[in-house]
């Protein structure tokens, strides 16, 4: 049975952590690469000289002393994101959405004071959120405004798109919506839901939450598929284009839509998750197979684009709205892999 | 080119591993299992005599190729007497000198030898015997004898039998009577076969030697006629005409010599005594590895201080923990905290015992939660926060060995041998891992390490494993070997299945 369970899962083209990282990762990502997307403030930099858009860098704290020019680097802003640069899998991140005096509001409503985001930014300096706890450093920056087109179907925090690039070619892509159970983080495996893009025509497919499919956002009950993503070819343009920016073959880019500044590079994961392919309901290895035979990394973003739109369309789910949520198929649980990817 | 590159390194491992496993065991007889014995044999022989008043000398044979078994151990006992051993013509031979002696006189030698299949006669062939020079009507018989006995066989191994045949006869034709007329003793019928064999060209000798049995007193030396056939030794009972070695058959010395001879001494009584002892199996197989001047024991493990062995005996299952590890997160796709953590821990459940180790690692790792949870209100700086949960791990461990002690449960005790820097990080991942992604998750995570570390554990403790290990040591070319295939597996793992199950039903 088990082997049976295999052979079609192979068939069907799924991808899984060993083969990802033989055959993948291993084999397109050159290690030294690996800091300019492990060290999200070098990423930062690269984007920013190779013209993309990024969230605004409001300063970096490295040491213990600096901490308390925190109010200076904030000024006057009211909301800002304090997160670690070797973080993984969002972990350390906070988000602050207001100010009182010397109390700040974080984004699931609780105020905690100056002493505890200190303590916070002090634990990420000392490595508690990156790898093997060597000293990090804290990034401030600019807290994405998200495009309304979200607000009806993610709760609390900012959803951000996930872009699997391969040698150039975007090859599939998602959306993770959080929901009051992730508690406004998008990690697929803390209950924020998976929702799959169709690569050609920027439209959202089904949603995953957990064990089941969904077609509606579980907290605001608004309908999650068909859902058209504003400004697609520019996300595809910014995804492709990281391929050059960092020289990394295989890599997952995670783009947030802001209501004024549209997409924004996020971070770039050299060891992306396998969930996506569970929230676009198909495996990414046949995909990866032909951009690997057909596609020529040294083509022209708009070129590469043009191949994926035409050869990674993925068929419209066939049950809607009412049928899905009566027949719940069973969708296994979305699981943490390696330490460093994100789900 | 890569994988060739690999494949091409993994045979080559193998291979080496393989060769010096094969040459250890079945060449130097290394025991594949704990303990194992091997049969052995302590045969002393004994030379009483009334010495004249004059000079003595004993002249005495002792084993030297010995087909079915090896000489472990020898010694000479005699006091007073000049002691020489020399290769004579039927073997070996040990000769005591003295210039004046008196009395009663008891020379002892005593020699070890143990079962070895492997030990064959490695003699040099031979040549061919020249005809005997017989006197008539002898020389005739001899002639006709061979002739006719030549008619009824084919080859040396024939002839042997069917002339062995003819001089058992209870009726015996003209010629053999002839022979036979001077006969009393088995040797002397052996000594007669070597003579007709000689007049047939063909080399043999008469072999002296005795049964195996325990506690013999008094073993009888039994003649056995050994005959070339240009390839190897052949063996026939001169009585019975049996082909073969007997099974426990020593082969004592060879040719028409009596065992001792003495000059200067009367009333001569020579006896070979026989007792049954096992042997560690280790011990004859250095000394096997020593005659063969191996190089292979001296630079082993078994060189080391008793100390250090003991120590290594645990830390070459180390690897095999590893990979243990290695299959469980790899192939089966279990999350653990940390990569070696489970490994470590499976060491210390080998003092503790399983259930003893499970419940101790679940009362410390919560126990330290909890104090985690109680710092971390403090806010305190990443590493003097890690040094406090050392700090109070080990004192839980102070605190459980002691109380458990009172309570007179043993297995509190050897709490010590935790890895408590290891455990104090597992506390500190499990519960960073708790905050940020939930209970669930971290109790899984720490389900995941204590599972794989009691499977780490139970595969370690297989005693056969351990000591197969400690003996051959290249047998972890086999396990690296293994791990580098590994390092190119790209199948699912087994839990990806249950992961992407759904997946294999969407097209389909």
């Amino acid at each position: 049975m088990v082997f049976d369970l295999r052979c079609r899962l192979r068939q069907q083209g799924v991808l899984g952590i060993n083969q990802r990282n033989a055959d993948f990762v291993l084999r397109y990502n050159a290690r030294r690469l690996y800091p300019l997307v492990d060290d999200k403030l070098k990423t930062k930099q690269l984007a920013i000289e190779a013209g993309m858009a990024v969230p605004e860098l409001y300063g970096v704290i490295e040491t213990q002393h600096q901490i308390r020019d925190l109010p200076k680097i904030v000024g006057e802003r009211t909301d800002f994101v304090i997160k670690p640069a070797h973080g993984s899998g969002g972990d350390g991140i906070m988000v602050i959405t207001g100010r009182r005096k010397n109390r700040y509001r974080r984004v699931n409503g609780l105020l905690i004071d100056e002493d505890e985001l200190e303590h916070h930014i002090s634990n990420t300096i000392n490595g508690q959120y990156s790898l093997g706890g060597v000293p990090d450093r804290a990034m401030i920056e600019y807290r994405v405004q998200f495009d309304p087109l979200f607000e009806a179907i993610s709760y609390l925090g900012v959803p951000d798109i996930r872009v699997i690039v391969f040698q150039g070619y975007p090859v599939m892509s998602m959306v993770r919506l959080p929901t009051r159970q992730s508690d406004g983080k998008a990690n697929l495996h803390q209950g924020a839901i998976g929702v799959g893009i169709d690569i050609a025509r920027g439209e959202t497919l089904r949603g995953v939450w957990g064990n089941e499919i969904i077609s509606e956002h579980p907290d605001t009950l608004h309908p999650i598929s068909g859902v058209a993503i504003p400004n697609w070819p520019l996300i595809l343009e910014l995804a492709a284009g990281c391929y050059e920016m960092t020289g990394l073959g295989y890599i997952g880019v995670d783009i947030v839509l802001d209501r004024d500044l549209g997409p924004l590079i996020l971070e770039l994961n050299a060891r992306p998750g396998l969930n996506i392919q569970i929230a676009n309901a198909i495996g990414i290895h046949h995909r990866l197979k032909l951009v690997e035979r057909d596609g020529d990394p040294r083509a022209p973003v708009a070129q590469r684009i043009a191949f994926a739109v035409g050869h990674f369309e993925t068929a419209k789910p066939e049950m809607a709205g009412e049928h899905a949520a009566s027949s719940r198929p069973e969708v296994a649980g979305a699981q943490p892999e390696q330490p460093h990817a994100p789900g | 080119m890569n994988r060739r590159h690999l494949y091409g390194l993994v045979l080559a491992l193998i291979a080496i591993a393989a060769g010096m496993f094969l040459y250890k065991w079945q060449v130097l007889g290394f025991p594949l299992r704990p303990g194992a014995d091997t049969n052995a044999w302590t045969i002393e022989a004994s030379v009483s005599f009334r010495a004249g008043p004059g000079s003595v000398r004993v002249n005495l044979h002792i084993p030297s190729l010995t087909p079915g078994y090896t000489l472990l151990d020898e010694n000479f006992v005699s006091r007073g007497y000049g002691l020489n051993t020399s290769y004579v013509p039927g073997g070996r031979s040990a000769q005591w000198a003295v210039r004046r002696v008196s009395g009663e006189q008891t020379l002892y030698y005593r020699a070890v030898v143990y079962e070895d299949r492997s030990s064959i006669d490695a003699d040099t062939t031979p040549p061919f015997p020249p005809e005997p020079v017989l006197e008539e009507p002898y020389a005739t018989a001899l002639r006709e004898l061979v002739a006719e006995v030549r008619e009824h066989s084919a080859d040396i191994e024939t002839f042997t039998a069917e002339l062995l045949k003819q001089l058992n006869d209870p009726s015996p034709d003209q010629y053999i009577d002839l022979f036979l007329n001077q006969v009393r003793t088995p040797t002397e019928r052996a000594q007669v076969a070597t003579t007709l064999l000689a007049g047939a060209r063909i080399p043999a000798r008469v072999a002296h030697g005795i049964y195996l049995e325990d506690k013999q007193r008094r073993a009888g030396v039994i003649p056995l006629l050994e005959v070339h056939n240009g390839d190897e030794w052949l063996y026939f009972d001169p009585v019975t005409g049996a082909e073969g070695l007997p099974d426990d058959f020593l082969i004592w010395w060879r040719g028409s010599e009596p065992l001792a001879r003495i000059e200067g001494g009367g009333q001569a009584d020579v006896q070979l005594a026989v007792q049954h002892n096992v042997i560690d199996a280790m011990l004859v197989a250095e000394q096997r590895a020593d005659q063969r001047q191996s190089r292979l024991v001296e630079f082993s493990l078994f060189g080391l201080p008793i100390q250090t062995q003991s120590v290594y005996s645990v830390l070459l299952m180390i690897p095999i923990g590893a990979f243990v590890m290695l299959l469980m997160r790899n192939v089966i796709g279990i999350s653990t905290f940390g990569t070696f953590m489970p490994v470590l821990v499976a060491l210390a459940f080998r003092e503790t015992q399983l259930i003893g180790g499970i419940v101790l690692f679940t009362l410390i790792v919560t126990l330290g939660l909890m104090v985690r949870f109680y710092l971390e209100q403090l806010r305190l700086l990443l590493v003097p926060r890690l040094t406090s949960v050392l700090i109070v791990v080990v004192l839980l461990m102070v605190g459980v060995s002691v109380f458990s002690h009172r309570l007179g449960l043993e297995t509190g005790l050897s709490v010590a041998l935790f890895p408590m820097v290891i455990l104090a990080m597992v506390i500190e991942r499990m519960s960073i891992v708790w905050e940020e992604r939930g209970a669930a998750e971290a109790i899984k995570e720490g389900l995941g390490s204590l599972l794989v570390a009691a499977v780490a554990y139970l595969v370690m403790d297989i005693d056969t494993l351990e000591n197969l290990v400690f003996v051959y040591p290249e047998l972890l070319l086999i396990v690296l070997a293994g791990s580098l295939l590994l390092g190119r597996y790209n199948g699912y793992r087994l839990l990806e299945l249950i992961r992407f199950r759904a997946l294999s039903k969407t097209i389909g």
